[in-house]
């Protein structure tokens, strides 16, 4: 049934229609307004629930692809075409929507993640139509992001996340909140550079097709993924063959690397890393939420959909200097979290530690390893929205978050102690705890051919144990100081997502099942390719 | 030698766009001599901007004719006065941009021009006729001499536009400074021209062109002499770095409405010199002139890339917003002439959609970003970064429209100043030239961090006062035209690539005749 519908479009610009819709809504009728958001951020959840529910992992996503010409731009036809038989010849910006095994456990984490964050929202203290607007304005960046199957669609999308989340940092975050944007800004505006350039190249090259038709000869070059993938594994195309197309490895490797930056800025990747740290440090607790549980993972999926699948051969030789990267990002990120007062920093930290262990997934270049990636990307991002809800929690209320002021939490708001408790013991890795899974499934993977990083990377997370256990335990037990006698719990309307993250975490570390059952078959090209590789 | 064609009554129809802005020019000073005082001048206003769509609707029409034409088998384009004035797609297309950006900038300014800051209000409206003139004898000349004549005409009637704020120490100085730096301008393309003519013996383009070959193997040097002065001329005309040092203090000290028409539409008429005498002294139709183009299109090239970086780094601590929409001006200018430095023999869109599709998106986008300016520096009374202050609270709808002219000149999807930059991109992919695409991006990305200290600005500081801005109709207008033009570019770039690329061919604009 959901076939019929195009349910990946629906999904996308649901968001979108509730930001007019908020648009259009008075200034003053702020419960109004929430109501509104909340809902536009939920009914996408529901879709993205439905499309788990009929997604079966044999068939493939083939069934939900939606695709659209949507700009068919004229080029040049005098450069002597026209000796060669060709009548039309155009640049092709398709809107090509597709789901398979690595895209959909994305949806449904931005579904979650950002629908917690709706709710996470009554933190945020003025100018809530902006914010409401921005906040799903963003919702659809990240669902095309996910969704998109066409390189400038991609990208667009890619964009289309920067500029409300500029916003969002810059107005309603802390003190520093301007330079957090700023910096969040040039970064990432810098890591699309190298994507868009990464892109152009493929395009110019491996994007390159021709089609026969009735009048003619029609010469394209398309962004279209399934082109350019169908494109460079084929030995015939124009792209692998001695002409003006021609992809050399050169040319392969420029690209690959631009891809890399492109998407380590993003993931981050030591050094790339420092932007996200004043953004975790500086933006409001919801929006950190989205950010450190959603926007760091399309740094991992970039790298899996366009570095993985459409460059094979050079993943593969530069999966060494992958993990190797891998394994800095998770030691650096744990020793320095080890010495931070400020809880936020911790947690930001303790980011860029498991966002290496992603890298770790991706290098393996084995099933295990892949699923391990986006399993810890999943993982991560549940675990560090429940986090900073946390945080914004305490914040309203203590109006702190270092750890040196804070103590004896436990005794005045129990419940989010008990929570704070799980979801550090989930951040460390404890078996049962979905944050278990991904480590597991990424170490194994890369066990079979770098048995030494990963015993380095391990070493990491014994400083996990030890940054997590230092930060919780002395925030919520030890003396309580006495300006803090007075703060009470949690109300139900922040418990709510607390209690549905923990819970989503729980149910995935028990049964991982759920999800890796989703992914399997998705990285089977991928995999035949690279065997081939390896064989030939 | 053929005896010298003079001009026929059959030709005045295919100048009738020139004879309207002419005539309303004339018409237009007579009326202000001859009306009392008393009557507000914003009447002449109305009657420039009458004046610049009735040009536009014969302009219109000759792209309808020029059309048929080509249907029917002819060849689409007519040659005036024995090739020194020619009527072709290239050209209309121009003009069109000229006369919409034109009346649209006399809009804007309707209303926010105040009789105590210019108090030769009339002067002001009717002098951007002949300016539009000049753009348009320059879009369309095949001759060096009329070449010549329009720039001049664009010349001298902008130099009294930027000097119009009598009062003000700031415009005279800058009228000083344009008039210098324009006159050094002429003086370099004309001493440029001049051995172009002694080294081909002809004024000519169609004749320069057929010559050329000759002139490389008789005297390179003086070929390259020739090309290599105009372009020092044309840079400065441009203000492409490193000859853009004039551009800050001309743009801050003209009245906003003529900075705007400075960066718009002399800086397009500039690029359709260019374009005419690059593309049409055939350096493309010769095997012997290759080495010649390469060196002058590595040129030209060399130029975008320092105007692309020098306007971006210049304009990073700039707290003026003119000389910062000056700088971004330059940064601009840079990215326009990358399509001509891409070589046509390859496969790409052809280097004048591209082009012409960003200049359409640069004209919104800076048109409206100086609309938006004259309304806050109106309320505020100063040209700061700072006046932007908090302008979400005083006129949000204002700056919304802003913020999605801001995004289109950061190329920032989804807007026309988006696509416009990924169609030249792609063009420089495709060609090869991955340097020029890097520096492109890169002075992009950090164009973000300039263009939107306009937003920090207006949804992040607190003004001054709360108080609802008032924003006079017709500017409000331009703002809005502006601002969903540029958004429509983005979502629906697709009907202008085709009718461009439907009307413009490189082989029967520019290298027929």
């Amino acid at each position: 049934m959901l076939e019929d519908i195009p349910v990946l479009s629906i999904l996308t610009f649901l968001p979108l229609l509730g930001t007019l819709i908020t648009l259009l809504l008075p200034q003053s009728r702020v419960r109004f307004i929430r109501g509104t958001a909340i809902a536009f951020t939920f009914l996408p959840l529901l879709l993205a629930i439905a499309l788990y529910v009929s997604y079966e992992p044999i068939v493939g996503g083939g069934a939900f692809a939606e695709k659209l010409t949507w700009l068919s731009i004229p080029l040049n036809t005098e450069a002597g075409l026209a000796d060669k038989g060709a009548t039309s010849y155009r640049l092709l910006f398709d809107y090509r929507m597709g789901v398979d095994g690595l895209s959909l456990p994305l949806v449904l984490l931005t579904g979650a993640v950002a629908s917690m964050a709706s709710l996470a929202s009554v933190y945020i203290r003025k100018r809530w139509k902006l914010y409401y607007a921005l906040f799903l304005l963003l919702q659809t960046g990240m669902y095309g992001v996910f969704l998109a199957r066409d390189l400038t669609l991609f990208f667009i999308f890619f964009e289309l996340t920067l500029i409300p989340m500029f916003f969002l940092i810059g107005i309603w975050g802390y003190f520093g909140r301007e330079q957090a944007a700023n910096r969040f800004l040039v970064y990432n505006g810098l890591g699309s550079a190298f994507m868009l350039l990464a892109f152009l190249i493929l395009i110019a090259t491996a994007g390159f097709s021709a089609t026969e038709t009735a009048s003619g000869t029609t010469l394209s070059f398309s962004g279209s993924y399934e082109v350019l993938l169908a494109n460079l594994a084929d030995p015939n195309a124009a792209v692998n063959q001695d002409s003006i197309m021609y992809l050399s490895d050169n040319l392969k490797w420029t690209a690959f690397i631009l891809l890399v930056i492109a998407f380590g800025i993003k993931l981050p990747i030591f050094p790339f890393h420092t932007w996200m740290l004043k953004v975790h440090a500086e933006a409001a607790p919801p929006v950190v939420m989205i950010h450190s549980g959603i926007l760091l993972k399309m740094g991992a999926y970039g790298l899996l959909r366009f570095g993985a699948f459409l460059l094979p051969g050079q993943l593969q030789s530069w999966a060494p200097v992958l993990a190797t990267l891998g394994v800095i990002n998770i030691v650096y990120g744990a020793i320095l979290a080890c010495a931070q007062k400020e809880f936020k920093l911790v947690l930001a930290y303790s980011s860029i530690s498991h966002m290496g262990i992603v890298l770790l997934g991706i290098a393996s270049l084995n099933e295990a390893g892949f699923e391990g990636a986006v399993f810890q990307s999943v993982s991560h991002g549940l675990i560090s929205a429940l986090l900073f809800l946390i945080v914004g929690s305490l914040h309203e209320r203590a109006e702190t978050t270092r750890i040196d002021e804070l103590g004896g939490l436990a005794s005045v708001v129990p419940f989010t102690s008990g929570i704070l408790l799980t979801a550090g013991l989930a951040s460390l890795g404890l078996p049962g705890l979905s944050g278990f899974v991904g480590e597991f499934l990424s170490f194994l993977g890369l066990f079979d051919s770098y048995p030494w990083l990963v015993a380095v990377g391990v070493l990491g997370l014994l400083f996990a144990a030890v940054y997590v256990l230092r930060s919780v335990l002395s925030m919520t037990y030890g003396p309580l100081p006495d300006r803090f006698a007075a703060i009470r719990d949690v109300r139900f309307v922040e418990a709510l997502p607390m209690i549905a993250l923990t819970a989503l975490i729980v149910l995935l570390g028990v049964y991982p099942a759920l999800m890796t059952d989703m992914m399997s078959h998705s990285f089977d090209g991928l995999l035949k390719l690279l065997q081939s590789k390896v064989g030939g | 030698m053929q005896a010298l064609q003079t001009l026929t009554w059959n030709d005045t129809w295919y100048l009738a766009p020139e004879i309207v802005l002419a005539a309303f020019t004339i018409a237009l000073a007579l009326l202000d001599l001859s009306l009392p005082r008393r009557i507000d001048r914003d009447i002449i206003g109305w009657g420039a901007v009458l004046g610049l769509v009735t040009a536009g609707v014969f302009v219109g029409w000759h792209i309808h004719d020029l059309g048929a034409w080509e249907k029917a088998g002819e060849s689409p384009f007519r040659n005036l006065l024995d090739g020194s004035y020619r009527v072709d797609d290239f050209g209309n297309l121009l003009k069109l941009v000229f006369l919409g950006a034109s009346a649209l900038i006399v809009l804007a300014s309707l209303g926010t021009v105040k009789k105590e800051e210019v108090p030769i209000k009339g002067e002001f409206y009717y002098l951007v006729l002949p300016a539009v003139l000049g753009a348009m004898v320059m879009a369309s000349s095949g001759d060096l001499i009329t070449l010549f004549i329009g720039m001049e005409l664009l010349g001298i009637a902008s130099y009294i536009l930027v000097g119009v704020r009598k009062s003000s120490g700031l415009s005279g100085e800058a009228a000083f400074k344009y008039v210098v730096t324009g006159g050094t301008a002429s003086a370099f393309v004309l001493y440029g021209m001049s051995f172009l003519y002694g080294a081909t013996g002809s004024t000519r383009l169609s004749g320069i062109a057929q010559s050329i070959g000759d002139a490389v193997e008789g005297s390179k040097a003086l070929v390259y002499v020739a090309f290599f002065l105009m372009i020092v001329g044309f840079a400065l005309k441009l203000a492409l770095a490193p000859f853009h040092a004039w551009a800050p203090d001309v743009y801050q000290g003209a009245p906003t409405p003529v900075t705007s028409f400075l960066g718009v539409v002399a800086k397009a008429a500039a690029f359709a010199m260019l374009y005419r005498l690059f593309v049409n002294t055939a350096l493309y139709a010769y095997a012997d002139t290759a080495q010649v183009r390469e060196d002058l299109f590595l040129a030209l090239a060399v130029l975008a890339a320092a105007a692309m970086i020098v306007g971006v780094a210049g304009a990073l601590r700039q707290q003026n917003a003119k000389r910062l929409l000056a700088l971004s001006g330059v940064a601009n200018a840079g990215i326009l002439l990358v399509p001509l430095t891409l070589d046509i023999t390859s496969f790409h869109s052809s280097l004048f959609s591209e082009f012409i599709y960003y200049l359409l998106a640069y004209v919104f986008m800076n048109v409206g970003a100086f609309a938006v300016l004259t309304v806050v520096s109106r309320e505020t009374g100063s040209e700061e970064l700072s006046g932007f202050a908090g302008l979400y609270h005083r006129a949000p709808w204002t700056a919304a429209a802003m913020t999605a002219l801001i995004c289109s000149l950061a190329g920032l999807p989804v807007t026309g100043g988006f696509f416009g930059k990924l169609f030249i991109l792609f063009g420089t992919v495709q060609t090869k030239q991955y340097w020029l695409a890097a520096i492109l991006l890169f002075t992009t990305v950090v164009s973000y961090y300039l263009y939107f200290s306009f937003i920090r600005q207006m949804f992040m500081r607190s003004g001054d006062t709360e108080r609802q801005t008032k924003v006079p109709m017709a500017t409000g207008l331009v703002v809005w035209i502006c601002a969903i033009a540029s958004v429509a570019l983005g979502v629906l770039p697709k009907p202008i690539l085709e009718w461009v690329d439907g009307l413009f061919s490189v082989s029967l604009d520019f290298l027929s005749r």
